[in-house]
């Protein structure tokens, strides 16, 4: 192989930007004549909009208007990205804690904000359902009027949604040994540093909408049915997002800016506080009852899951965050049989949205804690039971589905390896390992367009969006090692619909994947050409001539591509355009609607100590280890892995939003929602690899940026349980709790 | 509608003498009014580091000042570490070590390490992780931005 650029440690494209202060997030952009918007909110979960008044707001120099409902057409507009459930603006009643019920739209920022607190809103407060045991009493009020559930049995039930997984047959297996409990994990925020942002203007005959998003192509289709627009006349521009996360994926506000803007004739912007950003979207909380059964030799012959998922008030992706990780839940093993009862129910708290791993680390969380209850239980080591009902390689661990796609016990192996798994530790310390493994991409559709420009240098268009994964840099150097083109040379263009072909999304750790290989494609697209053209100028047939890596191979010798792009554009010079294009069809008769591209597979293992005084616990040593296929830019491997691994510790030892009693947020902002700062890193972190080249992406890659928080909180806890005793089942491990649970074992 | 006062304040070396609204803190001041939008906005209660800037030598979360404070003031902002396109050896180091993700929350690491590196040139792990404990990253890109600032000051050394 030549490889010149992949697998290289590239400096990232756009990195320069970062380091200055030049790159431009949404709220870095200057719009000429914008109207600053305010949102208005009520501080209650649940309540009947009685009357909106205005009028004093509407006195405050430099107020344009405040739209509610009423300005709206009518019915309002709903919009979601499963359900058509959610209002533009709330809609004669607020249904969780922080919806918005009038917007300001104001010369100046403080006119906005001044304004906002003149609205006068007049309700009268309902009962609201905050909980899964409160959702599935049928006593309970509906979340949801059945008139905008989709007709069928659970339009009346707060039940949003309920799966049926597996195979075999449960209850005919004969266990030695049957572990049955329940875990629960807490409602999280993604806490992205850059709080969203959204910007629309009139354009022309239509709407331009900016939006710090993941998915562009899915805002522009949104704007369209909502507003009533061609998508060709809206233009969604999507900045580079400050973070992502899984937040920034659907559309929020953006249609609720379109009809301001199109009221206003001017643009108008509404940049989001971080506590409002906490009561836009939030992570799924679950409760997850699992029953494994095992034979007396650790062997599993059963897992046995009802996973309840509580979603928000309206569905936003609660529905397909419950399928994909419920379909899931018995993980990496070999089972006979597999029971899955996966439901997410209706509730006046914030709506759900995708967060990094898509509902696996919950099912993780259940299925690793349970496997090490059954390894205690039986006498067998924890890496041991692992290790012997592990899926081996080629193995359909899961019946008609993509099967292990990679040599996981080497993955396994080496993060034991590098923990020291069987040395001791001294008093008060504990190591624990767990498995994480998630679902790829099950369906895609992206293309791309290369432009190979006379001087050699390059342009590549692509729908991602870079929020710091690097994608830019990813396709920089596919284009490089196709092309033969040095990165200084390869521009990346993203973010602008009007002018990057399009693609289905950036989530699911798919872009390497799946967008690398239609860069790839429309290299090769330019490679065809460039094998035409040299045929031409040598005279003679394109058989003979192959195109590989930068290289032009002729019958008596080599060219780098670029000679022969420049020779074959001559003196009027131009370009030679490539397109690629490519697309993971769905397949209908799959519980998921497709199978798994490739699988996220991680090992965790750390060493904590736990301080018997407050229950505080430190990371000593953190190891993960991910089979990335192949790390086609290992720095940027490095800091997804790390990175996504000191947020699985964030959402293990610290985060959790606290509602009261009446739903309403109790910790909104970064006083009182902490995350973790430098000084929480593990003493000791250690990431690692797998790279067998065996992924589907190009030269072998896989996807890479959800692994290693897939499993950190069992791994973790898995650890406090070796030094304490401390049997703990619900998230975070702070150390009110784990001193509690230690207390608790001292009196048992 | 609100009250405004002159101030005379020094940015990146320019001195400028500008109308500031007496309730807008630095960092609006900054963004809006200078259209200095390096210096990030997040938490607006100090929490998160993002607007850090360098007042008169000190690393300072700008949201927590009102900018009527800084006047007479010298401040430095991320626009302010590169000299005529230069970039600093802090910010070529960010760079090496991928210590820019996302980016959102660079600007506030680069003033914090650049405050740092001023009062202590030669710093410990420890120190980093002491002095950028308040610069939040989500990304979480923490140890290859420790590894920056420790490259950063051992070049500084030679």
């Amino acid at each position: 192989m030549t490889m010149s650029t992949v697998g290289k440690s590239a400096h990232r494209i756009g990195g320069f930007n970062r380091v200055t202060g030049l790159q431009e997030y949404v709220a870095d952009l200057k719009m000429h004549d914008a109207l600053h918007v305010q949102l208005v909110t009520i501080d209650c979960a649940h309540a009947r909009i009685l009357a909106i008044d205005s009028s004093k707001a509407e006195e405050v120099p430099g107020v344009r208007f405040v739209m509610t409902a009423a300005d709206l057409p009518q019915p309002v507009p709903r919009f979601g990205m499963q359900y058509q459930d959610r209002p533009v603006i709330a809609d004669g009643e607020v249904n969780y804690h922080g919806e918005p019920v009038a917007a300001v739209a104001a010369e100046t920022k403080d006119a906005a904000e001044e304004a906002a607190l003149l609205v006068r809103v007049d309700y009268e407060e309902l009962p609201a359902v905050l909980s899964i045991a409160d959702a599935l009493d049928p006593s309970s009020p509906l979340v949801q009027d059945p008139s905008i559930r989709v007709p069928g049995p659970l339009a009346e039930t707060n039940i949003l949604c309920e799966y049926h997984f597996g195979w075999g047959d449960v209850d005919a297996q004969r266990a030695d040994l049957v572990v049955e409990n329940t875990y629960e994990w807490p409602m999280q925020t993604h806490f992205a540093i850059e709080p969203h942002g959204f910007l629309a203007a009139p354009d022309g005959d239509g709407v331009a909408v900016w939006s710090s998003i993941q998915h562009p192509y899915q805002l522009q289709k949104t704007v369209a049915r909502v507003v009533g627009l061609p998508l060709a006349k809206v233009r969604v521009f999507a900045p580079d997002p400050g973070g992502g996360f899984g937040g920034k994926q659907h559309s929020k506000l953006e249609p609720l800016l379109a009809f301001m803007a199109l009221k206003a004739g001017r643009p108008v912007r509404l940049i989001l506080s971080l506590e409002e950003t906490f009561q836009l979207v939030r992570r799924a909380s679950t409760e997850i009852h699992v029953r494994t059964g095992f034979k007396s030799d650790g062997t599993i012959v059963f897992q046995d899951f009802v996973n309840n998922y509580l979603g928000g008030a309206y569905a936003d992706t609660a529905d397909r965050i419950t399928a994909k990780s419920g379909y899931l839940s018995a993980g990496p093993y070999r089972t006979p049989a597999v029971r899955i009862l996966a439901r997410a129910v209706l509730s006046h708290t914030t709506p759900v949205h995708p967060y990094r791993g898509f509902g696996i680390p919950q099912v993780s969380w259940a299925r690793e804690m349970n496997l090490d209850e059954g390894a205690l239980a039986l006498g067998i080591d924890r890496l041991e039971i692992r290790l012997r009902n592990l899926a081996k390689y080629g193995e359909e661990f899961v019946p008609s589905d993509t099967p292990a796609d990679g040599d996981w016990a080497e993955t396994v192996r080496k993060a034991a390896e590098e923990i020291g798994w069987g040395t001791p530790l001294s008093e008060g310390r504990g190591r624990g390992i767990a498995i994480g493994v998630k679902s790829g991409p099950t369906t895609g559709l992206s293309f791309a367009t290369a432009r190979f420009l006379a001087d050699g240098s390059v342009l590549v268009y692509s729908g991602t969006s870079d929020m710091g994964q690097g994608a830019r840099t990813i396709f920089a150097q596919i284009a490089g090692e196709e092309l033969g083109v040095p990165l200084s040379q390869i521009s990346v263009v993203m973010g602008d619909t009007a002018v990057v072909p399009y693609d289905q999304q950036t989530s699911a750790s798919r872009s390497s994947v799946l967008m690398g290989n239609v860069v790839l494609d429309a290299c090769r697209d330019i490679q065809r050409k460039i094998r035409a053209m040299a045929a031409r100028i040598h005279g003679i047939e394109e058989s003979e001539i192959v195109v590989d890596r930068g290289v032009v191979r002729l019958p008596d010798g080599e060219r780098p591509i670029v000679d022969v792009l420049k020779e074959g554009l001559g003196r009027m010079g131009g370009e030679l355009v490539g397109n690629g294009e490519s697309r993971k069809d769905a397949v209908p008769e799959h519980p998921l609607g497709g199978t798994a591209a490739f699988f996220e597979f991680n090992c965790t293992a750390c060493d904590v100590e736990v301080d018997p005084e407050t229950g505080e616990t430190t990371v000593l040593r953190h190891v993960t280890v991910g089979d990335v296929g192949l790390a086609l830019n290992p720095a940027q491997v490095k800091g997804q892995d790390e990175g996504a691994a000191v947020m699985g510790l964030g959402h293990a030892l610290m985060e959790h939003i606290i509602t009261d009693g009446e739903g309403r947020v109790r910790n909104l902002g970064a006083i009182d929602y902490r995350i973790p700062t430098s000084k929480d890193l593990p003493v000791e972190f250690i990431s690692k690899t797998v790279e067998n080249a065996d992924g589907p992406g190009p030269y072998g890659v896989k996807g890479i940026s959800e692994g290693s928080l897939l499993c950190t909180a069992p791994a973790v806890a898995s650890a406090v349980r070796d030094a304490t005793g401390a049997v703990i089942r619900d998230l975070p491990l702070s150390p009110e709790r784990v001193w509690r649970a230690m207390k608790e074992q001292e009196q048992a | 509608m609100s009250d405004t006062m002159r101030i005379d304040v020094t940015v990146n070396g320019r001195l400028r003498t500008i109308e500031v609204a007496m309730h807008h803190t630095l960092l609006e001041v900054l963004r809006d009014d200078i259209d200095l939008t390096g210096t990030k906005e997040c938490c607006v209660v100090g929490e998160c580091g993002a607007c850090t800037v360098i007042v008169d030598g000190r690393s300072m979360n700008s949201c927590l000042m009102l900018a009527v404070e800084v006047d007479g003031s010298e401040i430095t902002t991320v626009e302010g570490l590169a000299t005529e396109g230069h970039l600093s050896r802090l910010q070529e180091s960010f760079l090496d070590h991928g210590a820019a993700q996302c980016g959102f929350c660079i600007p506030g690491q680069l003033m914090s390490a650049y405050a740092l590196l001023q009062s202590n040139p030669d710093p410990t792990a420890d120190d980093v992780h002491e002095a950028l404990a308040g610069n939040l990253c989500r990304c979480a890109g923490y140890q290859q931005i420790t590894e920056a600032v420790l490259a950063a000051a051992e070049e500084g050394k030679r």
